[in-house]
């Protein structure tokens, strides 16, 4: 089996390099052929693990593929763990992916047209794009599938390095460049949280292999560690904090969040699979990964429902007063996020894992038809300057539909039974914060379905506020774009269908969830089959929440359409605060970014040219000058005055040994 | 078929020699450069056996070659190399072959007394590794300032008489001091092996300033705060091959001088300043690290990068004690093991390959950096990063290299500069929270200072007409950045090989370096 895994994880490595390296030489056709072939080969081999695994009952999978190094007697190992959480992230990530890679042979195939003429790079644009996600896709992949935290570590910071290209890939544009040097960064923020927690379980341990960590959990539980003198903290609780400032980097949590909505800089599709579906969900898969040590912190656990019910709320507003189309749908994916932490910090890791899937699969469905509408209106992306989209592009509106009511949460779609099972899941929990943090994810439902239809009406519906020009080339773009959207909303609808083995089944079984925590397990005693879920649905609050919300979004675009355009003008003071974002950026450059470079210039200045060059370097070399410049007065050159120095010499030389 | 031949002997005196041939062919620089070439590759060949003749097992100095030199102060030609200082011999020969490929057709002046100097060099260079007796290591280790001293001198930028003197002045105020510590040593032990130095017992303060003078000649070397600022003036005035070899390889001598002499000889003295050498190692990780982040010129900045990079060796290299402290382990290892003890003496091998590592590591990276600049610089005459923005529009093949290079001093996984860093802030933890805290913060400053460097000149529209008029990478060009791109992300991806014959003489060290002289 291991060359299976091995041939899952390297077949895009492949299909990259050929992609990457020779672009030129195969074409265009050739580099989608190869990347194609080699996700979908991913994907192939992944559907047959997970039916192996899932429901042929082959065993779990745990195994090193050769020593990375050795060292004082510690060891690390490149290895796979092929168990079922690993398995259900594979077939997530090389579906999304594939879906992706065929998409972006129709959103690609012009991309020339927005490279300067001049420019070397322009020609070989669409090659490294196809190359940039297979790497992706496997460095993804070698994140999901290991089996210890050095490699989870290699994915994690390769999928930001694959990020960061796919950020800054219009590099001749500042604002794409600004975004991706902003994304490395804050994400390395996240990371330096993450690898000293990887650190300081490694110091524990003495191994980064799960299976070893996760075997002297009894040990763990009880050992505390002195950060501040006579401050005694629990271990774990240091460590899961830290681990999670990692998560809260890569799965843009607050006050990490901030790289996300710039990083719609790049192209529509890697939004959809990077930004969206797939490496902003790292953070919860890893923190699902490590459950058996947050399962010994209620500390970290209320940390993340706090920060993940803020994040859900909050960045929800900002969404309500974007015009972007792509910045709305990544306030959208701040909120979601922050829906799966606050599952995570309420032990329903299962829950989180749930959204993450049926996320995936409608956010991506989302961003999807969002490129399509900008291809249609050219590279338009204002909102403000689109609107009944329906009728010229029926199969995009039919699918950002089901992608809108999954996202809001409509039941019997997807979305419903994973967040409504994050929402009950955190009301029944007990868990410092989960009754602040409920109170922020019941409200935030109203936001989403706020933004969502705010969107959806703004561009399908309504008067066409496009130019001439525009609305006579509008259509429905070719089959390579409407078929991923077309899969990827039946994934949509379908996906709620796995909610009872997920959740209530014995699914994840490496998840591990401390007795006094486990509200998944209470859920299901109120659990009375799919259909009295679906009925209490419609009975429950969240859902007239999001008809509110659906309804207050219709009467300002619609109804009141003026309103709508200008909702920003009414509101005031709110809105200030809302477009501004909470004021993070300008407070990160101001502070961060300004201070960084006010101290560098301040120590250098000072420290090394005035301190030690200026005063002691030079300094002593002055010294030296001045001093030899007053000796050279009594090197006079006339023998009487050296026989003259003699005499006094021998005199006070005599003078003292007598007088001694 | 190797292992009879005086191998030692002829990593050093082949570019020697080579070099003096060279120097003899004149003007004729055709011959004369490929015969450098020749000479490099023949070196470079000499010295794989060294490798792969390796025997990982033993602690002992191998490829031992001992004569008697000078027979009434017992000093020897005394050649040998363990695990820790075969590597560096092995980066040495690699780095040159690069410096004389770089050279090709960059230096239009003098070029067969430039490719000369680099030979001879790179004899000198290996000879500070592979010497066993002080004094050939003195002579080495202050022989190999003379051709730098030329190199930059003679083929640099417009302050390089200050940079020189400030380079030679500053290097050599050491080394005088530590003269006499080995004389001093000499009338205790009668011997100048530096084996038999090891297994001197001084008292603290002997050791102490005996510490102190090493400290002169190596902390310069390496550079450490505040004794860096040679560096990079040196580097600025230097040219790309100067810059080369100094980052790559003269101040790895820094690091490898701790390596070989401090810690073993004076092992009570290197616990009691354990405190300063980690304190002025974080400072420069973090301090220099928020001055390169202003630097206007490619070359200071990449210089600084250097300085920030080496703080993580001397990191390692002392951070050991403090782990030891943090087990309780005080002074002798005992007979019996116990877990903490077994526990400190794991995480301080960690700590210490992790300094190793980081140094081979930085020697192909800092060398990549500065030969891409080079590169720069020889078709646009400026260091300036303002003069440039957009080069990826006109050399994306270059550009390609330049941000792989980038990621690996940003210490990205699968490079090696993650290694090293890893290692050593992994073993730091062991010992100190807050240590590894600090340490660990370049993770974002070094992200930061590089990226935006890349940012700056890789990418962005082309503004500069210079810019628009840049040629792609030659094939020459892309053999030297390409042979450095394949050991970057070989000892990325799998670095076992390198350590594996690190083991056994990290081993020693450690044992020796955490046995106190004093009972």
């Amino acid at each position: 089996m291991e060359t299976v895994y091995l041939i899952i994880a390297l077949a895009p490595l492949v299909g990259a390099i050929i992609a990457g390296l020779f672009g030129k030489k195969i074409g265009k056709t050739g580099a989608h052929t190869v990347t194609i072939l080699g996700v979908g080969l991913s994907f192939g081999l992944s559907v047959w693990v997970f039916v192996r695994l899932v429901f042929q009952g082959m065993p779990t999978y745990d195994g090193n593929v050769y020593t990375w190094m050795m060292a004082g007697g510690y060891s690390f190992h490149i290895g796979f763990l092929i168990d079922h959480l690993s398995a259900l992230m594979m077939l997530i990530v090389t579906f999304v992916s594939l879906m992706v890679h065929i998409y972006t042979i129709g959103y690609m195939a012009h991309d020339e047209e927005l490279w300067p003429s001049d420019s070397q790079v322009r020609s070989t644009a669409y090659q490294r794009f196809f190359s940039y996600i297979a790497l992706f896709t496997f460095s993804m992949l070698m994140l999901v599938m290991s089996n210890n935290l050095l490699q989870l570590f290699f994915g994690w910071e390769a999928v930001g390095l694959v990020s960061y290209l796919l950020i800054g890939f219009y590099m001749n544009k500042e604002s794409a460049i600004y975004a991706n040097l902003k994304a490395f960064i804050v994400n390395r923020v996240g990371d330096f949280g993450f690898l000293l927690g990887i650190a300081a379980l490694f110091a524990y341990t003495g191994s980064l292999n799960y299976e070893e960590i996760f075997s002297q959990t009894g040990k763990l539980a009880t050992a505390t560690v002195m950060l501040i003198p006579g401050q005694e903290w629990s271990l774990p609780s240091v460590v899961a904090i830290l681990l999670f400032i990692g998560a809260m980097g890569k799965s843009a949590q607050v006050p990490l969040h901030v790289w996300l909505p710039d990083s719609m800089e790049g192209p529509t599709p890697i939004s959809a699979l990077i930004h969206a579906a797939t490496m902003v969900t790292a953070g919860i898969f890893m923190v699902t990964r490590m459950s058996p040590i947050y399962e010994l912190s209620t500390t970290a656990l209320s940390l993340m429902l706090i920060i993940g019910s803020i994040g859900a709320f909050f960045m929800g507003l900002i969404g309500v007063v974007q015009n972007d189309i792509k910045r709305v749908i990544a306030f959208s994916t701040l909120s979601q996020l922050g829906y799966m932490t606050a599952a995570l910090g309420a032990s329903a890791y299962a829950a989180g894992m749930f959204h993450l899937m049926t996320h995936a699969f409608f956010k991506a469905l989302l961003f999807l038809a969002a490129g399509s509408v900008i291809m249609a209106m050219h590279h338009e992306q204002d909102i403000r300057k689109m609107g009944g989209l329906r009728k010229y592009m029926p199969i995009t509106y039919v699918t950002a539909l089901i992608g809108s009511l999954a996202l809001i949460g409509f039941p019997g779609t997807s979305g419903f039974f994973s967040k409504d099972s994050i929402i009950e899941a955190v009301e029944l929990s007990h868990i410092p914060g989960a009754h602040f943090a409920a109170a922020l994810l019941i409200l935030g439902v109203f936001v989403t379905a706020l933004y969502t239809f705010r969107l959806f009406f703004l561009v399908f519906h309504g008067r066409e506020r496009m130019d001439a020009h525009t609305r006579a080339h509008l259509h429905e773009p070719p089959w390579v774009v409407t078929l991923p959207l077309t899969l990827l909303a039946l994934a949509t609808i379908g996906a709620g269908g796995v909610m009872y083995p997920l959740l209530f089944g014995d699914f994840f079984r490496s998840i591990y969830v401390a007795p006094d925590h486990n509200v998944l397990a209470e859920l299901h005693h109120h659990f009375h089959g799919a259909l009295a879920f679906l009925i209490d649905g419609f009975l429950a609050p969240p859902f007239w929440l999001s008809m509110a919300g659906v309804l207050v979004a219709w009467d300002v675009t619609l109804y009141r359409s003026k309103l709508g355009i200008h909702v920003h003008s009414r509101l005031g003071w709110v809105r200030t605060i809302l477009q501004n974002g909470y004021g993070f950026d300008a407070f990160n450059d101001y502070v961060f970014a300004r201070g960084a470079r006010g101290l560098g210039r301040l120590l250098w200045k000072a420290g090394d040219a005035l301190l030690i060059d200026g005063l002691i370097v030079n300094g002593t070399a002055r010294v030296i000058g001045w001093t030899a410049d007053r000796l050279r007065w009594i090197q006079t050159g006339y023998v009487y005055h050296y026989s003259f120095a003699m005499i006094i010499g021998l005199l006070v030389l005599l003078s003292w040994y007598v007088l001694r | 078929m190797f292992s009879h031949w005086p191998l030692l002997s002829l990593v050093i005196w082949t570019p020697i020699i080579g070099g003096f041939v060279v120097l003899g062919a004149g003007e004729r620089a055709n011959g004369a450069r490929r015969l450098a070439l020749i000479v490099a590759v023949a070196t470079f060949l000499l010295s794989v056996p060294l490798f792969t003749g390796f025997d990982s097992q033993t602690a002992a100095m191998q490829f031992v070659e001992f004569q008697p030199w000078i027979h009434a102060l017992n000093i020897n030609y005394y050649l040998g190399v363990d695990g820790i200082s075969m590597p560096l011999i092995i980066l040495t020969t690699f780095s040159t072959v690069l410096v004389v490929i770089a050279g090709w057709e960059v230096i239009k002046e003098k070029q067969t007394q430039y490719l000369a100097a680099f030979l001879i060099m790179e004899g000198l260079m290996n000879g500070v590794f592979a010497a066993l007796d002080s004094i050939l290591f003195y002579i080495f280790f202050e022989g190999m300032l003379i051709p730098m001293f030329i190199v930059i001198g003679m083929w640099g930028g417009p302050r390089r008489v200050y940079a020189t003197l400030k380079f030679f002045l500053y290097t050599f105020l050491g080394s005088v001091l530590m003269l006499i510590a080995l004389i001093y040593m000499y009338t205790k032990s009668g011997s100048f092996s530096i084996l038999d130095f090891q297994k001197l017992h001084m008292g603290i303060t002997a050791q102490i300033l005996i510490f102190m003078a090493f400290f002169g000649a190596f902390a310069v070397k390496i550079p450490m705060w505040p004794v860096h600022t040679w560096l990079p003036d040196a580097h600025v005035e230097a040219p790309t091959g100067g810059s080369v070899i100094l980052a790559a390889v003269m101040l790895k001598i820094g690091g490898y001088g701790f390596l070989r002499f401090a810690l073993p000889i004076t092992p009570d003295a290197s616990q009691t300043l354990s405190g300063v050498m980690i304190f002025l190692s974080l400072v420069a990780i973090v301090y220099i690290g928020f001055v390169a982040l202003v630097q206007q010129d490619m070359k200071k900045l990449i210089a600084y990068s250097s300085i920030a990079h080496m703080g993580f060796v001397t990191l390692g290299t002392f951070v050991i004690y403090v782990i030891a402290r943090h087990y309780g382990l005080t002074a002798n290892l005992g007979e019996q093991p116990t877990p903490a003890s077994l526990a400190a003496f794991n995480s301080g091998v960690l700590a210490l390959e992790g300094a190793l590592v980081q140094m081979i590591s930085h020697g192909f990276i800092s060398g990549a950096m500065f030969l891409s600049v080079g590169v720069l610089y020889d078709r646009m005459h400026s260091r300036e990063i303002n003069d440039y923005g957009g080069v990826v529009n006109r050399m994306p093949i270059f550009a390609g290299f330049l941000v792989l290079f980038a990621m690996a001093n940003a210490g990205l996984p699968g490079t090696s500069g993650f290694v090293g860093e890893f290692m050593v802030i992994l073993a730091t933890l062991h010992g100190n929270f807050w240590l590894a805290f600090v340490a660990a913060t370049t993770l974002i400053i070094g992200a930061a200072y590089t990226l935006w460097l890349i940012k700056r000149v890789v990418y962005g529209p082309v503004t500069n007409p210079k810019v628009a008029a840049l040629q792609d990478i030659n094939l020459r060009e892309g053999v030297f950045l390409g042979l450095l791109a394949v050991a970057v992300l070989a000892v990325g991806i799998w670095p076992a090989p390198l350590l594996d014959v690190m083991h056994a003489s990290v081993h020693h060290l450690l044992q020796q370096a955490l046995t106190s002289k004093l009972s």
